[in-house]
């Protein structure tokens, strides 16, 4: 019998544009393949790594965190240089609420989440009118200014910062809830950015007056995609003071904004799951590095570059492409 | 003709700093009627749009819309009441496919309210729309990503997206610029239907031929200021018109 190649994903779209209507295991598998496979990589490698990587994997989780933000807010047409602000904000309210009022993590992390996304989100409303380049300013001083005056005032332990705070008790699970939050963060926000919601959201990065135009507030939806960004990193901020028992001025440290920035360049903007890959790529590799001394920066923008101008479109991109054009054989009937 | 006034700008005026964008134009446009906005380069055309969809706020004078008072809404808002706009740049939802970009109008708090808080099928009403300003439906233009869509969709686009907001007033800000003969020739019957569905319509164009053939009236404006209004061929006569198009002949 003859045979032809045919794309595995023509099927699927020839019945339907957006409701599946599967017709085989194969299909069902060919979906949700990319879904599944990441996710129980990522619990195998918890599994299988040892104290020190399951550490590293825990801040790599709150990496990719702070990317899928970046993220979320660039995708509603807001650049942030500053994740650094979010990330602080809620290590600081989780670590002084911990030491000063001896609220448990349980208690901490979810009031550091909805209150910094509160705080963030009223601390950048001012400036919501402003786009691109001038917005991004704003938010790449916010987390410096922040950190001037923590040392100036010596509030909330000053340089020293605060330490001996409560861990979240089992390292093992400060991992599995990193992870499943992760998760639930990224496919989440990608259902969102999916629907209607999200259509106004993109309508609004694409060309914010056509919506305003359009009979639409977009000041409102702007402030609800920053409210949401910014506790998913004041999450972020909040887990990692639980887990390294400590909150000081390197919170505001640029690290936090540059990293997840990179992971978008390197994963692939406005997919979400881009970054996380990205950031997955990045703070693993830092760590190997780390052996070579001096030389690791190096090296490491090296690594960065030829990512970002061998893939520019980003590495989730390209592999979502390669999987959508994916080929099986076929018998054809002569 | 004696149907109930609209739209009504008294006085409208902008400055920027020194320049006098639109400087003290008053007009009343009623309900059905199709206004024509003319002049040469720089006279205020587009600010004057701007300032009737609350994008500009004026300096002075007052827009009145259905007897109220919406001088200084956001656009929003003014949108919101029933004056949709197009833009003579056209920036359409570059990431989102063609029909998509009318659901963002579609899903505004207007058209459900006129809906009757439910919004239906969005994707088919704005396959329909689209067919309407004369895409072809079932054609991979539909669902074509907007960014690679030729110049003249998105003009369509633009005047399709006006549409779904199902407004009262419509504000076209260039629509035929750009455009070849026979893409005007095409929308000129889409233009036409709106009017007699009872639309009214503010149209700004540089097109005087095509633009003659629909508006019942036309404003002129050069350097911000109204220098004629009334019928497109008594306005022609206009030796001020005449003037501000052809430059005047040097005084002896």
């Amino acid at each position: 019998m003859a045979q032809r190649k045919e794309r595995i994903d023509r099927g699927i779209k020839v019945r339907s544009d957006d409701v599946f209507v599967l017709t085989s295991w194969r299909e069902m598998l060919y979906l949700a393949a990319p879904r599944v496979v990441p996710v129980v990589a990522l619990f195998v490698l918890g599994l299988v790594a040892g104290p020190y990587w399951e550490r590293v994997l825990i801040s790599t989780c709150m990496f990719a965190l702070l990317a899928i933000s970046w993220d979320l807010l660039n995708s509603a047409g807001m650049v942030s240089l500053g994740q650094a602000l979010f990330f602080g904000v809620g290590a600081y309210i989780a670590g002084t609420l911990n030491h000063y009022l001896g609220l448990p993590p349980g208690l901490t992390i979810p009031i550091a989440t909805v209150g910094g996304g509160v705080l963030c989100t009223l601390a950048l409303l001012p400036v919501l009118r402003l786009r691109g380049i001038y917005f991004a300013m704003v938010t790449l001083i916010l987390p410096m200014m922040i950190e001037r005056v923590i040392e100036a005032t010596k509030i909330f332990g000053g340089t020293e910062g605060i330490s001996g705070l409560t861990t979240l008790g089992n390292p093992h699970l400060e991992f599995w809830l990193a992870a499943v939050v992760v998760f639930v963060a990224l496919f989440g926000f990608r259902r969102m950015i999916g629907s209607d919601y999200g259509l106004l959201l993109k309508g609004i990065n694409d060309n914010d007056r056509a919506v305003m135009s359009a009979g639409m507030n977009i000041y409102q939806y702007k402030a609800q995609a920053l409210f949401m960004a910014s506790s998913v990193g004041a999450f972020a901020g909040a887990f990692m003071t639980h887990a390294y028992q400590f909150v000081g001025m390197p919170v505001f440290a640029l690290d936090y904004s540059m990293i997840p920035i990179a992971s978008v360049a390197v994963g692939g903007m406005g997919t979400l799951a881009g970054p996380m890959l990205g950031s997955f790529i990045l703070v693993p590799m830092s760590e190997l590095l780390r052996g070579l001394g001096g030389l690791r920066v190096v090296i490491y923008a090296v690594i960065l570059v030829v990512f970002t101008v061998g893939l520019p479109e980003g590495i989730f991109h390209y592999l979502s492409r390669k999987y959508n054009q994916f080929e099986r054989w076929v018998g054809v009937e002569r | 003709m004696s149907k109930e006034v609209i739209l009504q700008a008294e006085n409208l005026s902008r400055y920027f700093g020194g320049v006098k964008a639109v400087d003290g134009v008053s007009f009343s446009l009623r309900r059905n009627e199709v206004l024509g906005v003319i002049g040469p380069n720089g006279s205020g055309k587009t600010t004057l749009a701007n300032l009737l969809t609350g994008f500009v706020k004026p300096s002075k004078g007052k827009v009145i819309f259905e007897g109220q008072d919406i001088t200084g809404l956001p656009p929003y808002k003014v949108a919101d009441r029933g004056i949709a706009r197009s833009f003579q740049m056209v920036k359409p939802f570059y990431q989102l496919p063609a029909f998509k970009n009318l659901n963002v109008a579609l899903l505004s708090p207007r058209v459900r309210r006129l809906a009757g808080g439910r919004y239906g099928d969005r994707d088919a009403v704005a396959k329909d729309l689209l067919e309407e300003v004369g895409f072809e439906r079932d054609s991979w233009v539909i669902s074509h990503q907007a960014a690679s869509l030729p110049h003249g969709y998105l003009k369509r686009l633009e005047l399709a997206k006006c549409m779904a907001l199902q407004p009262e007033v419509i504000v076209l800000d260039e629509l035929f610029s750009g455009l070849s003969l026979a893409e005007v020739a095409s929308l000129v019957p889409v233009i036409e239907k709106l009017v007699h569905q009872g639309k009214t319509l503010v149209m700004i164009e540089h097109r005087l031929k095509e633009l003659f053939r629909i508006a019942d009236r036309v404003l002129v404006l050069n350097f911000g200021q109204k220098i004629a209004e009334g019928e497109p061929a008594q306005v022609m006569e206009d030796p001020q018109v005449k003037g501000a198009y052809l430059g005047s002949e040097a005084e002896e």
